[in-house]
């Protein structure tokens, strides 16, 4: 039995299935109806209209496609959309609050976190991941973490800092 | 953009292999879809049917029951980077799932995934060998064992049965006076060479009893090399520098190593030889501070 409730044995098997779903993206409740091939960077990009997730390696390596399902960094270049039914999905675009400014991103800019820009909403994605889970990460966690986001401009070391700095920031807060 | 397939999402292992024996080559299995995605984008890979094994129930858990860590299929490699029963037990398969890939492939990508699809260049098959591993499979007919040694066949290719699911991972827990170590070099987002080695001592920790070596990456798929092992065997350990250089020399050339993209073949073969008495030293250690 599909998912959509029938029995497909015909040679047109592929043809014609549609999965409803119900996810939470960037706080707000969506519905969307998807075919079982819709990869999510192509949801997010060309149907949900956020431009902020990159499509760059397209084969899960660089990390400008990162966003968070359920708290957790994927590759949504790779990522099938019918996967996210009932998750929470984050974009960069869900990051701030009412105009302001996420401390990460706040950091990036203040630390000169990047420089062409490309990789930083996977980078500030990453890296919230895992500031969620260990609010006082040492410079080897954040290395180790940040291994699979990709940046050509900076060398790394400003990212890092950048990172350093808003979780301490974040500390303080909390 | 893929090509359309009609996803399926069977309840039960039984109904999964039905679907595999009924469809054939025009069906594949799908749990973190880390391999499979990336082969249906380039085409390598034209299905009509996607099965998703994700909902079948009692499928993900990792447990320790007679001496042996038992895997399901849908373990991620996070979920065993982090499980604190093999942190405790097989603490060498926790170092080498910490450094698979990127944190986003960990965390979505299943280890049984990773052994089916074969893919040459990759990390857990070769500790697996090491480990003294087996593979468990369902098939319509039944269930049955594989031992890890018999499991690849060649790149990108095993010995399941075209209707036959891998459901379980096992793997002997390494006693006391034993350890393993898997020691890898790469630069690019896979693994261009991976040396696993296993070493069991006597009770003083002076003597090898047991050497399991396996080799990964450097060719088209990661072996065992028994030849070598031989040689590190009743060896003093204190005595162990020749007869090391020797097993490493025996354990490149079995490796087949192919010259591609990650580097000529003399270059892995090289390589070898040194992370294998890297791994030595490693093991050794960790064997020798057990004792304490």
């Amino acid at each position: 039995m599909s998912r959509d409730g029938t029995l497909h044995t015909g040679m047109n098997a592929a043809e014609g299935q549609l999965i409803p779903l119900r996810f939470r993206l960037n706080g707000v409740e969506q519905s969307l109806t998807v075919e079982p091939r819709e990869l999510l960077l192509d949801v997010i990009r060309e149907r949900l209209h956020l431009k902020g997730t990159k499509r760059s390696c397209d084969m899960q390596v660089c990390g400008a496609c990162t966003v968070l399902i359920d708290g957790r960094p994927i590759s949504s270049c790779t990522y099938l959309t019918f996967e996210v039914d009932g998750c929470e999905v984050l974009t960069i675009e869900g990051l701030g609050r009412g105009g302001a400014l996420h401390p990460l991103q706040e950091s990036f800019i203040t630390h000169g976190g990047f420089q062409c820009g490309f990789c930083t909403p996977g980078m500030i994605l990453s890296a919230k991941a895992l500031l969620d889970r260990v609010a006082d990460p040492t410079d080897d966690e954040i290395a180790h973490f940040m291994e699979g986001n990709i940046c050509r401009c900076t060398g790394y070391k400003l990212i890092l800092e950048s990172i350093r700095a808003a979780a301490k920031k974040l500390r303080s807060r909390s | 953009m893929l090509r359309p397939f009609h996803l399926e999402e069977p309840q039960s292992i039984g109904d999964a292999v039905g679907l595999l024996a009924r469809h054939g080559d025009a069906a594949r299995l799908y749990a973190g879809g880390t391999e499979l995605l990336l082969a249906m984008k380039e085409r390598l890979i034209n299905c009509e049917r996607v099965i998703n094994i994700k909902k079948i129930p009692a499928l993900n858990y990792v447990e320790l029951a007679d001496s042996t860590i038992r895997i399901g299929a849908l373990v991620t490699h996070d979920q065993l980077e982090k499980s604190p029963v093999l942190g405790q037990c097989i603490p060498s398969l926790v170092a080498m799932e910490r450094e698979v890939a990127n944190v986003r492939i960990r965390g979505v990508g299943t280890l049984g995934g990773n052994l089916c699809f074969a893919e040459p260049h990759s990390d857990p098959g070769t500790l697996l060998l090491a480990l003294g591993a087996t593979v468990v499979a369902e098939n319509p007919a039944g269930k049955r064992e594989i031992p890890i040694e018999r499991f690849f066949l060649g790149a990108f290719e095993t010995a399941l049965e075209p209707a036959e699911m891998m459901t379980e991972v096992q793997i002997p827990i390494p006693p006391g006076e034993a350890a393993a170590a898997y020691i890898k070099f790469g630069y690019l987002e896979r693994p261009s060479v991976g040396v696993a080695l296993y070493l069991a001592l006597n009770a003083a920790r002076t003597q090898v009893m047991t050497a399991r070596i396996a080799v990964g990456s450097a060719g088209p798929m990661p072996r065992r090399v028994p030849e070598a092992e031989g040689m590190l065997e009743g060896v003093q350990i204190s005595d162990r520098a020749a007869p090391l250089r020797e097993a490493g020399r025996v354990a490149a050339r079995a490796a087949e190593a192919v010259s591609d993209l990650h580097g000529p073949a003399d270059y892995k073969e090289h390589l070898i030889q040194v992370l294998l008495q890297r791994a030595c030293d490693r093991v050794v250690r960790e064997c020798q501070a057990s004792a304490q």
